[in-house]
């Protein structure tokens, strides 16, 4: 029984390195833009998908394929915001790019189903079914190499944040669009940038979601349940608190599924509940505006 | 300015008699079950957006778990027939259940949610829809998983069947109507209304803000679900992906917008529009994935290039041709500037 | 009438309010200056429950309102304006009226057509609020306080931003409503303003009061001046 559990909490903790990096791209959009992209769950099966045609059609490697699939994502991220999102203003900025972001991801699943059907789908590759057995856990390849792949991007994206000129100018905006601007940051750029980055992400973690998971065009609507629920837990903006509930999170999950397959996800849920009663602006949550 | 007032009132009344005798007659006129079945569902459609629109048009939460209510509501009825042995016409007894069980999910569903800011709440409501989708198919005892419900045998023909639906769904719809007409010009639509301005300042001004919130989200709920038993009843049949349908919380909500957030006839206008022109794509395409592309694509014209809705751009290009290119309010503000404003205010206003 | 008594109050380590005791006499027009930063709103928006105090006690008429909500705040009869107007811009002005009355009836309706003839904005009652004018928003968030009657009514930079003769306006009416018995408590950085129409003044310096007493008094303080005057007084008038 303990080995079960550890073994769950070594699996919660791996896959939860790959939806930390979708939550991430979520949670940075949402920060810089007040936007939460509803369409971020669908980007990622749009993602496997490219990974899908680039194994199967062309003989890509799952990895070697993201340098094609990253642009990719990359592209219809700025494209997205380029030609909707900006275009909002207003009181209701904020819901209307929600439904914006919903219509997309409508969009964009009609047009999976309609390219490759409703039938499941699973990315292969010789290191996603062999496994390495350290200190007595079974460690698929796959995990491993995603997880490292998935703890260099966010490094990456820190590092980003937190050490360039632009990342200066992401915070900037993130903390104060308006006075961003009158000290002179291009806050349109930042914020159609913010939006590739944040979508770009979702190739490297289609590929993984793919090559662990079977996907069809449906699958979005979990995912994106899931990645909602981990932003608002470690506080809608904040990174380092997508990180902290992704982990957590899929741990829990992963060790509820020992006992109770069916309702592990469930488990997503009413923790995110618990915690909304206890403290409504999750972990890591910027408290509420002052009354003045 | 009196003059103007009252024709607008008796042009609006005699809409509406139109309207009405138009809706009454619409089965006997179009008899087939085919027709009269877009009847039924847009009907349904005009009393769940107009239910919608109570809580968020009103107070700007905009919740995209309307089918939380909906399939609840559905599930309830089809649940206590199934249980209750209940059967024939008998069944339509059962559709208050079908409103209390959505008020009874809606009090602690928004004793939770309605704490947290605008949009944390939008995205509460989609992941509560994604939890009780999961119930339906997890808890499957009693909600039959993924087989769902069936309703119990109502002896009609296809005609009667159909045509009688049509009125029951009317009637909930006229209700409904009513209700959001009544709740608009009370002091309870105003609070809701300054809440969605500015919530904080009206919490100032001795608004409950909570209880408001709470008291417009259960109303919407209780219509939804009595509707959503309607639905069911219709049907015959409830499983968990129809009953809690991501579609319909999408579908709602883009009615709203299409037709005019936070008015009565938006709404309206919204449901009748759009609901048959979704049915008739559904039916024409059959399998599904254009009318959703379709609706994806209709969805993104209108936000992005009527998000105010029908009512309100109609509202304004009446205006415009009326005052002949001269802008409206401010021209109005002008003129009743002087007379009252005082000195140092209308000085303020030049 | 209204006393706080040490209160305190934090945000993220700054310290906004310290020790921070005041008092407001019935029907007396108190005012409440400080330079910038010094706690100001802070105090208003712990007095009226917007922000929750770490330490110390609020007492209206002698009855502890420490950290209750703004609405409870509201309806035992403080009521109050904001330093950038906050009015519902979607609402018409006669139904922003009605947001912070009992009922929408008749009478009420009536009532709040009296308050808005003597702010002056009646004209306007059936335009968007959100199409007024700066100097009219002030005006209205005025009247809608008062609908409601309240006893106490605290009002954050009333003269702020608007033209001079306006600001005459303004302190007419808060005049009138102080003949008739209203107690005020006023936060306005123009010094002229607050000279003229308060009874006793109380002065703020990093969140603790470093003077009170009649405005001739506090004028010449020299804490005062250092603190406060010496350094804001010309771009303060």
């Amino acid at each position: 029984m303990a080995r079960q559990v550890y073994q769950a909490v070594v699996d919660g903790i791996l896959v939860g390195g790959v939806y930390a990096l979708m939550a991430v791209g979520l949670t940075l959009i949402f920060g810089v833009l007040d936007i939460i992209n509803i369409a971020q769950g669908v980007l990622v099966i749009l993602g496997a998908y490219l990974s899908y045609v680039l194994s199967v059609r062309l003989h890509i490697d799952l990895f070697v394929g993201l340098a094609i699939t990253v642009p990719a994502m990359f592209v219809i991220g700025v494209v997205l915001q380029w030609a909707f999102i900006r275009r909002l203003r207003g009181r209701e900025r904020t819901a209307m790019t929600l439904l914006v972001t919903y219509a997309a991801a409508l969009i964009i699943e009609g047009s999976l189903y309609e390219a490759f059907g409703p039938d499941y789908k699973q990315l292969s590759a010789p290191y996603v079914t062999s496994s390495v057995h350290v200190l007595g856990f079974y460690l698929p390849y796959i995990y491993l190499y995603g997880f490292a792949l998935a703890v260099v991007i966010i490094a990456g994206i820190y590092a980003l944040l937190y050490r360039t000129r632009f990342g200066r100018s992401v915070r900037a905006t993130t903390q104060d669009e308006t006075a961003a601007r009158l000290i002179g940051i291009d806050t349109s750029r930042v914020a159609t940038l913010t939006f590739g980055i944040g979508v770009a992400v979702t190739a490297v973690g289609g590929m993984m979601f793919g090559a662990t998971n079977s996907f069809n065009p449906n699958s979005g609507y979990d995912l994106i349940s899931r990645l909602l629920a981990i932003i608002i837990l470690g506080g809608l903006g904040s990174i380092g608190g997508a990180l902290a509930a992704s982990v957590f999170m899929l741990t829990l999950e992963s060790v509820v599924d020992i006992w109770s397959p069916q309702w592990a996800i469930a488990v997503f849920y009413a923790a995110l509940v618990v915690v909304l009663v206890v403290r409504p602006t999750g972990f890591f949550g910027r408290a509420p505006a002052r009354a003045q | 300015m009196m003059g103007t007032v009252t024709r607008q009132r008796i042009a609006a009344a005699l809409a509406l008699a139109v309207l009405a005798g138009a809706a009454v007659t619409f089965p006997l006129v179009f008899s087939s079950p085919a027709t009269t079945n877009y009847g039924v569902y847009a009907l349904i459609f005009v009393t769940a957006v107009s239910a919608w629109n109570v809580f968020s048009g009103f107070s700007g939460y905009i919740s995209l778990g309307q089918a939380v209510f909906f399939g609840s509501g559905a599930y309830a009825v089809g649940i206590a027939a199934r249980d209750w042995h209940v059967s024939g016409v008998a069944v339509f007894g059962l559709l208050p259940l079908g409103a209390a069980v959505g008020a009874a999910i809606a009090v602690p569903f928004g004793l939770v949610a309605l704490r947290v800011r605008r949009h944390t709440f939008i995205v509460i409501t989609i992941a509560v829809f994604f939890i009780f989708q999961l119930m339906a198919y997890n808890l499957s005892s009693f909600t039959g998983g993924s087989v769902g419900v069936s309703a119990p045998f109502l002896p009609w023909t296809a005609t009667t069947f159909n045509e009688r639906f049509y009125y029951i769904a009317l009637a909930c719809a006229v209700v409904m109507i009513v209700i959001a007409a009544g709740v608009r010009r009370s002091r309870f639509g105003l609070q809701l209304r300054a809440i969605r301005d500015d919530e904080d300042r009206a919490r100032g001004l001795g608004v409950h803000a909570m209880r408001v919130k709470l008291a417009a989200f259960a109303l919407s709920a209780a219509v939804t679900g009595l509707v959503g038993g309607v639905w069911f009843l219709y049907l015959t049949q409830v499983q968990p992906p129809s009953g809690f349908d991501p579609l319909f919380d999408l579908s709602v909500v883009l009615m709203a917008f299409f037709g005019g957030v936070g008015t009565i006839s938006g709404p309206v206008l919204g449901a009748l529009i759009i609901e048959p022109a979704q049915l008739y794509l559904t039916a024409t395409y059959t399998n599904g994935y254009i009318s959703e592309i379709m609706l994806g694509a209709l969805f993104l014209a209108v936000v992005l290039f009527m998000p105010r809705g029908i009512i309100p751009t109609a509202g304004e290009w009446i205006t415009r041709l009326r005052t002949r290119g001269r802008p409206a309010v401010p021209a109005a503000a002008a003129a009743a500037a002087p007379q009252s404003a005082g000195k140092a205010a209308a000085g303020d206003t030049a | 009438m209204l006393r706080t008594e040490g209160v305190r109050k934090s945000y993220g380590g700054v310290r906004a309010l310290d020790e921070c005791t005041i008092e407001v006499g019935e029907g007396t027009v108190a005012g409440l200056i400080g330079p910038n930063g010094s706690g100001k709103t802070t105090l208003f928006n712990v007095i009226t429950g917007y922000a929750k105090a770490e330490a110390g006690n609020v007492y209206l008429a002698g009855t502890k309102i420490t950290n209750i909500a703004p609405d409870k705040v509201f309806t035992l009869g403080i009521g109050r304006t904001f330093q950038l107007t906050r009015i519902f811009p979607t609402l018409t002005v006669m139904e922003n009226m009605l947001v912070a009355s009992r009922h929408a009836r008749a009478a009420d309706r009536k009532r709040a057509m009296a308050q808005l003839e003597f702010v002056g904005i009646a004209g306007h009652h059936a335009a968007l609020a959100g199409t007024l004018s700066y100097g009219q928003r002030k005006l209205l968030e005025l009247a809608y306080v008062l609908v409601a009657d309240p006893a106490v009514m605290l009002l954050d930079e009333p003269a702020g931003g608007v033209n001079p003769s306006l600001v005459n306006y303004i302190a007419d009416r808060i005049r009138e409503l102080h003949a008739a018995g209203k107690t005020f408590l006023i936060v306005e950085h123009n010094m002229e303003f607050v000279m003229g129409l308060c009874d006793r003044i109380t002065v703020l310096d990093s969140g603790t009061v470093v003077a009170a007493g009649p405005p001739d008094i506090v004028r010449t303080d020299r804490r005062v001046l250092d603190a406060y005057l010496g350094e804001d007084v010309e771009d303060s008038t």
